[in-house]
């Protein structure tokens, strides 16, 4: 993110969404014309479950200064039970992130269904928020990726 | 040790064993090498004592895909990295015949060079004492101080093998595993990213931390794969120091034995165990109690679930300050 | 000779730092690395052995090459700056000052490797003698005097003092520049210098690793040695990491990558190792499939084929790095013990 004195900081946010609920969720939220910064780059996977902790890692090593996930809900799960092993998972990879120093706030999981296109932009604004308050991701990002 | 050597003979003789994966002896008295001694070779050079740390489990993956019956020489920790080996499908049980053994934890020879002590030629023990002899004069210590890391707070007993050789009593030392764990948690991020920074910055990506553990046994590594994109070899950035340690342990997380060897080998001394207690600790606590290797069946809490399961945001509410 | 007594060390570190960049052994986290100088560091120059040997300065463990900009259809090539700082390397052993001359062999020749060669045209050596050989030394083996280091300046610790000798005109412009630190050394301080010497001479002679018998490495039994069956023995525990390499002084292989940055190409080039299963991989695949063959590779290099290309010095200067920090503890030792008598002997 290029941290221009005269502009305000806008922080760069992944969101990896499932296929099948949030991906839906965001369509949606874009059809009923509802408000999210198009500082948010979505990145459709089949399931929560796809997401690899490494997914997490190289966003953050190519600039991103905030990554979420999205799912289906809890017990939703297009593929019956992605979304638990996605929640473990994740759990694990914040707690590490939050161990070697770097900014708990960054990271974030969050479930959206398909019908939840309010839901998807709230979450999207308030984790924005959330991340520009934190500034720049200066912990964990690659330098050598900077424009 | 005369013990291990009869039982071994024994099973030779009988026609038990082909082969027997242990230690042997290297330049120096506290220098050994695993090695495979054979029937027809016999048992010249062979040794166990303070000195054997290196967790043998591993060579079995390969060991026993080949002809015949290998014996393996345990000690309690290895048999945790046994079982999960065993557990994950990466041993022929037919071809091995497990032997646990006695250990009274190993000595670490970079504690004596921490201590001061240069040109280390011999150590002989004595009980709870170790005399060394270096190039310099000869110096007493404590068995006790100079331990491995793993051994100072290890509480493992020997799981079930085909055959035990029970070793007299032994009182283990009494490190709470998770201390420097919660002395870290306790801190404020920024101090934990400085010891962070610090401590992973000296990594020098020898990989001996990934090819020593047990738990590390895929066939090609992602860090070796140069599809991944990630296979940079070298710490080109303060990024990739940071990522191959995270994804490190988090690949061997709930399957971790917390065996130690990764720390032990570590040429730099990076307290590696601190990564996979950390998310041991944390299974734990989210989770419930788990001890990976304690059976061949269980499932591992990252490969399983309950619906009741806490949520990822539980971690802005714990951890430090 | 000049001297200047330890407790003023900082001054002379000072004097050199106005003009060249510094790099000493330093400690951070427990480990000792030789890195750049800065006030607050904790220099070792006390300490025999680094982790990593001194090679670090003239071949890092990863440096960039070059850079690709693509902009539409155009690629831009962007070239190294190639202007470097000169620097100083100060507290380098006897061993890897010797590794120097070993990779001078390699990227020196033609084609010149001009990467390294701008570092060495930069770089100015101010070598240490070994006050306290450790156990897993055997640099002697090798015709290395670890009391009469090579280098541009040649120091000796002796009693928390500092003697400074300046070798070549690199060294001796250098030391007229920070001249105002030091003090004369006399006939007492030579005596000094002297009895240190001589004190570690004698150690080096009863080192455990003293008498290596390197005959057999004689460039004349290389297909013997190739084939040696006691290598499917040496070879077994072999983990396949890649410590002995990178803590190596004259390990000098290396691998170049490209790193995407989404906007462009960065190619650097990073230490590699023929104990890991891609090491030389190309389009048809590996040419080394086993370990047996990867760690043959190490040794058959070190004590065979780099002799054979280069007058029979031997790729390995003895500094027993790898001796202390091998996870399983096999090593060059046991490899020339073992290989160094015919099987039938």
């Amino acid at each position: 993110m290029q941290v221009n004195e005269n502009k305000e900081f806008r922080p760069r946010i992944v969101a990896f969404c499932c296929n099948w609920c949030s991906y839906v969720g965001a369509d949606l939220a874009g059809s009923s014309r509802m408000e999210y910064p198009a500082d948010v780059k979505i990145i459709r996977v089949p399931c929560s479950c796809r997401v690899n902790p490494m997914f997490i890692l190289r966003a953050f090593e190519r600039g991103a200064d905030g990554v979420i996930l999205c799912g289906c809900h809890p017990g939703d799960c297009h593929y019956s039970t992605g979304n638990y092993y996605a929640r473990r998972r994740m759990t694990m990879l914040f707690s590490m992130l939050d161990y070697l120093g770097i900014e708990k706030e960054r990271t974030r999981v969050e479930w959206v269904s398909a019908a939840e296109g309010a839901k998807f932009a709230a979450t999207m604004n308030e984790f924005i928020d959330t991340v520009k308050n934190l500034g720049e991701n200066r912990k964990l990002r690659d330098l050598r990726c900077k424009e | 040790m005369q013990r291990i050597v009869d039982k071994i003979n024994e099973l030779f003789a009988n026609g038990t064993v082909d082969r027997v994966l242990g230690w042997k002896v290297g330049e120096f008295s506290y220098d050994r090498t695993p090695y495979v001694f054979t029937k027809e070779g016999g048992l010249d050079g062979f040794a166990y004592d303070s000195f054997c740390a290196n967790n043998l489990s591993k060579y079995l993956i390969a060991e026993s895909r080949k002809e015949g019956k290998v014996l393996v020489l345990l000690k309690p920790c290895d048999t945790y990295s046994y079982n999960q080996l065993v557990a994950e499908n990466r041993i022929k049980t037919e071809n091995v015949y497990t032997v646990s053994i006695p250990c009274k934890g190993k000595v670490d020879v970079e504690k004596l060079k921490a201590m001061g002590m240069t040109g280390i030629t011999d150590i002989v023990e004595n009980g709870e004492e170790l005399t060394v002899t270096t190039l310099y004069g000869d110096e007493k210590v404590n068995r006790c101080d100079v331990l491995c890391e793993k051994c100072l707070a290890c509480q493992k007993t020997a799981k079930e093998c085909d055959e035990a050789i029970e070793g007299e009593a032994y009182e283990k030392p009494h490190k709470d595993r998770f201390a420097t764990v919660e002395e870290l948690e306790a801190m404020s991020p920024e101090e934990r990213f400085a010891f962070w920074r610090k401590e992973l910055s000296k990594c020098i990506r020898c990989n001996a931390c990934r090819n020593v553990c047990p738990a590390c046994s895929y066939i090609k590594c992602v860090f070796d794969n140069d599809n991944s994109g990630i296979a940079s070899k070298a710490n080109t950035d303060e990024f990739q120091e940071n990522m191959f340690h995270i994804i490190r342990a988090f690949h061997v997380a709930g399957r971790c034995t917390d065996c130690g060897e990764c720390s032990r080998v570590c040429p730099q001394g990076i307290p590696l165990h601190l990564l996979n207690r950390k998310f041991i600790k944390e299974i734990n606590e989210l989770y419930g109690e788990y001890q990976a290797g304690d059976n061949t069946e269980s499932r591992g809490p990252l490969t399983s679930f309950t619906k009741e399961d806490c949520e990822p945001s539980i971690v802005y509410e714990k951890g430090g300050k | 000779m000049l001297k200047i007594s330890m407790e003023n060390i900082d001054k002379l570190y000072a004097a050199i730092k106005e003009s060249r960049d510094l790099f000493l052994p330093i400690e951070s986290a427990g480990q000792v690395q030789f890195a750049e100088y800065t006030d607050d560091a904790v220099v070792r120059l006390d300490v025999l052995k680094t982790v990593k040997s001194a090679k670090d300065a003239f071949f890092p463990q990863s440096e960039d090459l070059m850079e690709f900009k693509v902009c539409g259809k155009e690629i831009d090539v962007i070239p190294p700056s190639g202007d470097m700082k000169e620097f100083v390397i100060m507290g380098v052993k006897a061993c890897d000052a010797k590794s120097f001359e070993i990779l001078d062999r390699v990227y020196l020749k033609e084609p010149i490797d001009s990467y390294y060669a701008l570092r060495r045209e930069k770089g100015l050596v101010v070598v240490q003698a070994c006050g306290r050989p450790e156990e897993s030394c055997f640099c002697n083996v090798f015709g290395i005097d670890a009391t009469a280091p090579v280098g541009d300046v040649v120091t000796y610790l002796v009693d928390g003092t500092l003697y400074w000798d300046a070798q070549t005109e690199k060294g001796k412009e250098l030391t007229e520049k920070i001249a105002s630190v030091f003090d004369n050394a006399d006939a007492n301080d030579d005596a000094k210098v002297e009895a240190s010497k001589a004190e570690t001479k004698a150690i080096m002679e009863k080192l455990p690793f003293a008498n290596l018998d390197l005959s057999r490495f004689n460039g004349e039994n290389m297909m013997e040695i190739f084939k040696d069956e006691r290598w499917n023995e040496l070879y077994k525990a072999c983990l396949g990491c890649g410590t002995c390499t990178f803590v190596c002084p004259t390990c000098q292989c290396y691998d170049i990558k490209d790193y995407d940055t989404g906007h462009g190409i960065k190619r650097f080039r990073c230490w590699d190792s023929c104990m890991y299963s891609d090491f030389t991989m190309m389009a048809h695949g590996n040419n080394r499939n086993s370990q047996m063959e990867r760690f043959r590779q190490r040794f058959m290099h070190k004590l065979v084929y780099y002799p054979s290309n280069n007058e029979g010095i031997y790729s390995c200067v003895g500094c027993g790095r790898c001796v202390n920090k091998c996870p399983i503890s096999m090593n060059i030792v046991k490899v020339i013990k073992t290989m160094g008598v015919t099987d039938n002997e």
